[in-house]
């Protein structure tokens, strides 16, 4: 990865700041492109981190689904799919947003990016504004898991009953009344955790937005925005993979 | 080390085997760790720094001794590795004539339930000679069943049957322990195994039981949760007949198999509709619940002793393995299509 | 020899006040108060090891309750593991010496630095509030589900403290391989590194990788605790044994990680104490590789009478034999370093032929409970206990308190008194043995782990083990008082009071800020002790 002469590259001088740095380079750095590197780097094995953060929890919901498949199948379908479609598309926006600030912080263009930045804002706070409504409806429901867990409540209740044991289901009602509430479990821990990383993200955005408004970026350093957008995809990614496993189990 | 035990009691089949696999690698660790530390110190006395100015010679290593070094130890675990396994194999296969006992932890416990009725709280009684298994469960949190004078251990983990089996050799009275942590009075938990002459033995079962057999008292259980009514042994009830059953391998409704092992039967009567023979509609409520360990093993019991020919040869394949207790409490494949 | 000159200017007399220290980012600054707050943990870590060996002393478990008892050695563990160990050698001596050891000015990211020191004493804080408020009593390891039904203890903020300090940890880690792959001074290729940083770059790879999986399962039992949620809950078809899965994929690894850092302290100071390049260099660096990665294939050892599959079993015990053997390697060339070296026994050499015994008996142990059949028996018994505490006090705090007193004279530029230091290095050596190797025979005997009484005949084993422990809190106990005394009144050390031919001897000590006035251009390769090199260098 590393060629061993991190300090070569552009660095007639290794010490003394006697000729003209970028402001923005911080002091431990030969040059720009050192820091660069570092920061990417950073980043990258940061989301490695990230991804066995929530690799653990893959792991955990992929055994369940295996043993519990049936009850899987059932608690996903009492999921409302629309919200998280929406979800989905502004999700996959919102990356679109993203690009295009860094693009913009790339080619100089301050307005561009700072407007850009905060198109993606605001798509991420109506992805949590819908997740909101969605958990609204899961305690509406009866669907937290917990003493008031009652996977058949609503259904029942509204007289709507799809959510009933249908044709062909051979688990007992006590059964899936049980084992859907691991289904419920993963569902909250794993969207739970996703909107964290949504809200810490946006908190970053906020940042990012103000930092590109008072003109700290510009072609040579723009790395925070990269950086940020790299953090931003991964995050958006994560919900790639959660929507088909959390809405879509056998829904055809 | 004059007084200071260094061995517990030998007195199972395998304690020996055990005790000399572990003085085989008591051996090898010794002499690698006299072998080592004889030459540091003898290199601390031949090399020590003799004037300030001195330095070492320049070695750079040498490759033939970086594979002896890498490939003798690799043999020498190996040759433990293969000891161990074939020995670990032996201690989680219990032979077929094995006599059955149910042991149930619960914060902080032991109860023991013998097939002829008898049941004990933290004791034991086994006769000499004769291979035990015993399927182990708890009520509530995690727990271990350890014999240290037989040298073998297993977890109890509420929702399913871990089997453990062990041949004493020694009458006597051993210690029995729970070696995981189950909270406040986990070292509370301890009791004796007392291994008896098998007229002795004879003698004090005869003097236990007084509410009957384990499956007597299954029968009874069977009839008063009314699992007579579908389960007639004519097969033509609504559920199948339990008759004969016992070893032998069904076909699921989704299209499995699966071998009628306690640890199936277990699962059928506690999650009904996770594993349905094939042919019948999943009528049967789950009895989580309504139906304690002890009842449990009661009718685990009863219905084996419907398959009197499965009891003489008691097939029930016992590694950890057996696909019905290697899933969690409740696995429902059921409907996977 | 010209009387060294104590440096008017450096990391410790830049800048003055709380203030510059709370908000340094000098790696060096951060690694000292790492220093004072591992300490700290150290020393409760270990009052509560001075409860547990008194209980022990009698059969009847007459001091303590026996809640009391349980929150002892839970506290220990967790307070050991998490707050000493895992952060002891790579955030005190690896935060202060890899930036030197590879001619840069800090890491890679300073600010992160700090932010995980704040983030490791925010989990310490956490942690320190569930004792206040009545302990925890789950065990280290935290098993489901007596963690998250059963237990009525202050299971939430335990977890919390542990979970946020996971992050500490990752930091760190994140750091560090960053800083090894982009800030080398130029010239300074892999196989010039010391074998210090190889070591620490192994151990970022276990920190990054491992931790956010035992975080996310704390996440979990988090959530089943507060909230009621059911993942492992056996009631509702969840599976406790997974959980156990989950932990020690992470938590065997980090048993490398608090030995491996500590390795790479042997392998510098066997060097430099026999003046001679490590035996084998390239075998004992990509050991430190081969043991991180291992590491991650053999977690299901810890689970053997658990109730996996016998060939599982199988499989997992095969590949716990696999770690046995770049460990072997490593003590191998070690050995062979020493012949025909130059040898002389200050402190930090005393302190690593002490690891050398301890380790190798940790190590050799670890066999006993790889192998199957024997492992049935000694599972969850005071032979486990014996077996890691050989490898994490013996080898790890060993490692620790050799590499302290390595590099006391350049993190401070002061010397302690050689006579003290001595004497509390064959303290901890002969104090470590009589606690623990008694231990080892009550783990054959068959007395379990986290037993609060126990039976008569276990006794005299456990009295000589906790006699032991006072001669080994002796020993630990002594160091605190000539380091601290050795701050003011200790000799001058110089630059290199050792000979020593790593790239961080060459600066001053205490070092600059900026840890060097000219990054060295002509890096000689590692522990190059040719008469040429020492001439030129001035190491002797």
């Amino acid at each position: 990865m590393s060629n061993g002469y991190a300090h070569a590259e552009g660095a007639p001088s290794m010490h003394g700041h006697d000729h003209a740095h970028h402001p923005a380079l911080q002091h431990h750095f030969s040059t720009m492109s050192q820091q660069r590197e570092a920061g990417v780097l950073g980043m990258w094995v940061f989301l490695l981190t990230e991804v066995l953060f929530f690799g653990g929890l893959f792991i955990t919901y992929t055994l369940y689904r295996m043993w519990y498949y049936e009850a899987f199948a059932l608690a996903s379908k009492s999921i409302e799919i629309v919200p998280g479609l929406i979800n989905t598309v502004v999700l996959i926006g919102s990356s679109l947003t993203m690009a295009l600030s860094v693009r913009s912080a790339q080619t100089n263009q301050r307005k561009a990016t700072v407007n850009w930045l905060i198109a993606t804002i605001i798509l991420g706070s109506v992805f949590l504004g819908i997740k909101v409504y969605e958990y609204a409806l899961k305690f509406e429901h009866h669907h937290v898991p917990g003493a008031t867990f009652d996977f058949f409540g609503h259904a029942e209740a509204s007289g709507e009953g799809h959510e009933a044991p249908a044709e062909g289901v051979t688990m007992g009602r006590d059964q899936i009344q049980r084992t859907t509430q691991i289904f419920f479990s993963l569902y909250f821990v794993m969207t739970g955790l996703h909107a964290l990383h949504m809200i810490v993200g946006i908190v970053i955005l906020f940042i990012i937005a103000w930092m590109a408004h008072k003109g700290r970026f510009d072609s040579e350093y723009h790395a925070p925005v990269e950086m940020t957008g790299l953090y931003w995809h991964f995050v958006d990614i994560v919900w790639i993979f959660l929507f088909p496993l959390l809405y879509l189990v056998e829904r055809h | 080390m004059g007084g200071i035990p260094l061995f517990p009691e030998a007195a199972s089949s395998f304690a020996s085997e055990v005790d000399a696999l572990y003085l085989f690698i008591v051996a090898v660790s010794a002499f690698f760790t006299v072998a080592i530390s004889a030459a540091v110190v003898f290199f601390a006395f031949r090399y020590r720094r003799r004037h300030p100015e001195e330095i070492g010679a320049h070695i750079e290593g040498s490759l033939p001794l970086e594979l002896l070094w890498s490939i003798i130890p690799t043999i020498i675990a190996m040759v433990m590795f293969a000891w161990g396994a074939k020995l670990y194999y032996e201690m989680r296969r219990a032979p077929a004539e094995s006599l059955q006992i149910y042991a149930v932890g619960k914060q902080w416990m032991w109860k023991f339930q013998h097939t002829g009725g008898q049941r004990e709280i933290n004791e034991l009684h086994v006769p000499v000679g004769r291979p035990i298994k015993v399927l182990v469960t708890s009520e509530d949190v995690l727990h271990d069943l350890y014999f240290p004078s037989f040298r073998t251990k297993i977890d109890a983990i509420p929702g399913r049957y871990q089997p453990l089996w062990f041949e004493a050799t020694k009458p006597g009275r051993y210690h029995i322990f729970c070696a995981e942590y189950c909270g406040t009075k986990h070292s509370g938990m301890i009791g004796t195994v007392i291994v008896m002459e098998p007229q002795q033995y004879q003698d004090w079962l005869a003097g236990g039981g007084s509410e009957g057999t384990m499956a007597e008292r299954g029968a009874k259980l069977f009839n008063d949760l009314a699992c007579n009514t579908c389960h007639l042994d004519s097969g033509q009830g609504r559920g199948p007949s339990l008759k004969d059953i016992v070893g032998k391998q069904v076909e699921l409704a989704g299209g499995q198999t699966a071998i009628v092992d306690e640890g199936y039967l277990r699962e059928s009567i506690l999650n009904s509709q996770a594993k349905i023979v094939k042919g019948f509609t999943p009528l049967m409520p789950t009895f989580q619940g309504l139906v304690s360990e002890e009842g449990l093993a009661a009718l685990i019991e009863h219905i084996k002793s419907l398959s009197p020919q499965a009891a003489a040869s008691a097939p029930a394949p016992v590694p950890a393995a057996a696909p019905s207790t290697s899933t969690p409490a409740a696995p429902a494949q059921g409907a996977r299509r | 020899m010209e009387t060294p000159v104590y440096p008017a200017h450096n990391y410790l007399t830049n800048g003055h006040g709380l203030k510059s220290w709370l908000l340094t980012k000098d790696h060096k600054r951060i690694a000292i108060l790492y220093l004072i707050s591992i300490s700290a943990f150290f020393f409760l870590g270990g009052l509560f090891a001075v409860g547990i060996r008194l209980e022990l002393t009698t059969p009847q478990g007459d001091l303590f309750q026996p809640d009391t008892y349980n929150k002892f050695f839970t506290l220990h563990g967790v307070i050991m593991v998490f707050f000493f160990l895992i952060p002891s050698v790579p955030a005190v001596l690896g935060n202060f010496l890899i930036p030197p050891m590879i001619g840069a000015k800090d890491l890679a990211f300073p600010r992160i630095n700090l932010l995980s020191w704040y983030i490791y004493v925010v989990g310490g804080i956490f942690t320190l509030f569930a004792i206040v408020a009545g302990g925890v009593d789950t065990g280290w390891t935290f098993y489901t589900p007596y963690s998250a039904a059963s237990s009525s203890t202050n299971v939430v903020p335990t977890a919390l403290g542990v979970f946020i300090s996971g992050f500490s940890s990752i930091l760190t880690g994140l750091n560090f391989i960053v800083t090894i792959h982009r800030m080398r001074a130029p010239g300074l290729h892999w196989f010039k590194l010391p074998l210090f940083v190889w070591a620490h770059y192994a151990t970022s790879l276990i920190q990054v990788l491992g931790t956010p999986v035992v975080a996310i399962t704390i996440v979990m039992v988090f959530a089943e605790r507060a909230f009621g949620f059911g993942i492992f809950d056996p009631q509702r078809g969840g599976d406790p044994v997974l959980f156990q899965h989950l932990f020690w994929f992470y938590s065997h690894p980090a048993v490398y990680i608090m030995i491996l850092p500590a390795l790479g302290v042997i392998s510098e100071i066997v060097s430099t104490f026999s003046r001679k390049r490590i035996f084998g260099y390239s075998f004992v660096a990509f050991s430190s590789l081969a043991i991180a990665v291992f590491g991650f294939i053999v977690w299901a050892h810890h689970m053997f009478v658990a109730g996996i599959t016998v060939y599982a079993a199988m499989v997992f015990s095969f590949l716990s034999f696999s770690v046995a053997i770049p460990s072997a390697v490593k003590v191998f060339n070690w050995s062979a370093t020493l012949h025909r070296g130059s040898l002389s026994f200050e402190a930090p050499m005393l302190y690593v032929y002490g690891f050398f015994g301890l380790f190798l008996i940790g190590g050799l142990t670890g066999l006993f409970l790889a192998t199957l059949g024997t492992d049935i028996h000694l599972h969850d018994t005071y032979f486990v206990v014996a077996h890691f505490h050989y490898i994490m006090v013996g080898g790890a705090i060993m490692g620790y308190l050799g590499g302290v007193h390595f590099w006391w004279p350049k993190m401070i530029g002061r010397m302690y008194s050689e006579f003290w230091s001595r004497i509390s290095a064959i303290l901890v050596f002969v104090g470590f043995n009589l606690t623990f190797f008694p231990q080892f025979v009550l783990g054959y005997m068959g007395m379990p782990r986290r037993y609060h009484m126990y039976p008569d005949e276990f006794q005299v084993l456990n009295v000589l083990s906790s006699g032991g422990a006072a001669v080994l809190g002796l020993g630990y106990l002594l160091p605190v008082i000539y380091l601290l005394y050795s701050l003011k009144y200790g000799e001058v050390a110089g630059n290199n009071p050792w000979g020593a031919s790593g790239l961080e001897w060459r600066t001053q000590s205490p070092p600059l800020t900026e840890n060097f006035l000219e990054v060295p251009t002509d890096i000689p390769e590692a522990y190059e002790y040719t008469p040429k090199v020492v001439r030129e260098a001035k190491l002797v």
